[in-house]
């Protein structure tokens, strides 16, 4: 009883928050249908829903998203390992941030994409600039928010440790760790959704596989449905990966959990 | 028997001055104070006086730059697992429970977890907050979180107890409450306390001897005991012997309050 209650309340909030969703679809529906768009350009979501069915049984659909999800997790793991420690020793070493700043904030603003020409004649067509650029897009969010976290933890914490004799290294673990916790989830989760959209601009380029691959190639083809089809994958894959970072950065901070919601 | 002895200290800092020229701070000067073994002191002055920065370097958080203090007859330590320090804005650690946070200092001292447990619930009930143990910080109340800071300081043990103007964030009845509670528990165990505070009445109320800073830079001007009655409670405000203490002290302070105000207006 109490279990029905619970899916039943889950239910209805996902239903109250999927009314936008199904208005988009309604109209995308109607628009080729009642004939204000040309439907030769686009697909109702009924056909990109066929589109998607056939492309699984084809066995095609699988294969590019896996590919894509293992490009974006290799990038993200790695951009997390560099970024994060990168990002504690700038942020503890408060100098060292002095002079870097400007130089790290100038690649922030820089567009990836700008630099995928770059690293295609560096490192050429293959794997490797595809990690790279998504590595690149993802590793400046988690970088400075990382610094920033480390920055910003509570002098008087540390004054308080310090005070009843805590070495360097327990304050380190203890307080300036935790305290930076919440940015750093933060800046891995901004930098998913970065690394989602470079994975896009990454297959597009000099690539076979992958769901960027699969959009470019139906639209060279005129299969439209299956263009569609594959934009879609990859904003399932996009929520995918932002609420699976999400259900990890809750463990992490469950403390911070009813100040989130104000209490 | 002395636990700190202060020998002319003297600190000051870099500032910047009104035109941007280098200016130098001069925050404590010839400072000299004697500090009892088992005693409840407190440093009372005006804002600005210095009296934080002292409790500062007797906490290893700051520098001296002239002068010498003694602690148990030794040249103060900048590392001390012997000194507890409670600060005005709590110092809880959020992402901690309130159990946890009584453990931090205990971790700190490398005490194993299932001692370091049984204390912290020991000195979690002496503050009467039992019933808090599993709550985070910020579920609970001002007055409490600084039940629990002061909880925290008691666990961990130190035998000098630092206090940074502890109960200046709580409205008056609060503030009120945790003075008796901190006497108290104090009363019990009689370790040596330093507390920082810019309020009269706090100052009589708690200590055994109230010592009073001049403005900046600040030094004792003068120290005055205390002989009120322990253990004290709630009506000692009432008393005659409170209000001639607090009338004396009151003129002590008045003119180091007015330099201040001065020194302000030339400012200005």
């Amino acid at each position: 009883m109490n279990w029905r209650g619970r899916w039943g309340r889950r239910l209805a909030g996902l239903g109250v928050r999927g009314v936008g969703l199904l208005l988009f679809l309604a109209l995308w529906e109607a628009a080729p249908r009642l004939g204000w768009v040309n439907s030769t350009y686009m697909s109702p979501p009924t056909a990109v829903a066929r589109a998607l069915y056939l492309l699984s049984r084809r066995g095609e659909l699988g294969p590019h998203f896996l590919i894509s999800l293992q490009r974006v997790a290799a990038g993200l793991l790695v951009s997390t390992l560099a970024g994060v420690f990168f990002g504690i020793f700038i942020g503890y070493f408060r100098r060292l941030e002095l002079y870097l700043d400007l130089l790290f904030q100038s690649f922030r603003q820089m567009s990836a994409f700008a630099h995928f020409p770059v690293f295609i004649l560096l490192f050429g067509l293959g794997e490797l600039s595809k990690t790279i650029i998504i590595f690149w897009a993802s590793l400046w969010p988690i970088l400075l928010n990382t610094c920033s976290g480390v920055k910003n933890a509570d002098p008087v914490l540390i004054r308080s440790a310090r005070s009843m004799g805590a070495s360097r290294s327990f304050i380190f673990r203890k307080i300036i760790l935790p305290a930076a916790a919440p940015e750093i989830f933060t800046g891995i989760r901004l930098g998913g959704s970065y690394c989602v959209m470079a994975v896009v601009a990454a297959e597009m380029i000099g690539a076979t596989s992958g769901l960027g691959y699969l959009v470019l190639y139906s639209q060279e083809t005129f299969n439209v449905a299956e263009m569609y089809a594959g934009i879609v994958s990859l904003a399932v894959l996009g929520l995918g990966l932002n609420s699976a970072l999400h259900a990890c950065e809750s463990r992490f901070t469950s403390w911070r959990r009813d100040i989130r919601t104000g209490e | 028997m002395f636990k700190v002895r202060a020998d002319r200290v003297g600190r000051c800092f870099p500032i910047r001055g009104q035109e941007g020229n280098r200016d130098i701070l001069r925050v404590l000067e010839e400072f000299n104070l004697d500090i009892r073994e088992g005693e409840f002191l407190s440093l009372l002055g005006p804002s600005g006086c210095g009296k934080s920065t002292f409790l500062n370097i007797l906490a290893g958080l700051d520098d001296l730059d002239q002068g010498s203090i003694l602690v148990d007859s030794e040249e103060l330590k900048k590392h001390s697992f012997d000194r507890g320090m409670v600060f005005q804005s709590y110092a809880l650690l959020p992402w901690r429970t309130v159990l946890e946070n009584l453990e931090i200092g205990l971790e700190i001292r490398r005490v194993p977890r299932r001692e370091r447990r049984e204390t912290a619930r020991r000195y979690l009930r002496l503050v009467g907050l039992s019933a808090f143990a599993h709550q985070y910080p910020h579920q609970l109340s001002g007055g409490m979180r600084q039940r629990v800071a002061i909880a925290r300081v008691l666990a961990y043990r130190p035998n000098l107890l630092l206090m940074d103007e502890p109960f200046a964030a709580l409205d008056a009845q609060t503030r009120e409450s945790l003075q008796i509670e901190l006497l108290r528990i104090w009363e019990a165990d009689r370790k040596t306390i330093v507390f920082v505070t810019h309020s009269i009445d706090e100052a009589i109320i708690l200590s055994d001897r109230v010592a009073v800073m001049t403005a900046r830079p600040g030094r004792v001007k003068e120290i005055m005991e205390i002989n009120l009655p322990r253990p004290r409670s709630e009506d000692i405000r009432n008393s005659l012997e409170f209000a001639r203490v607090r009338q004396a002290v009151w003129l002590l302070i008045r003119d180091e309050v007015g330099k201040t105000r001065q020194s302000l207006r030339i400012r200005a």
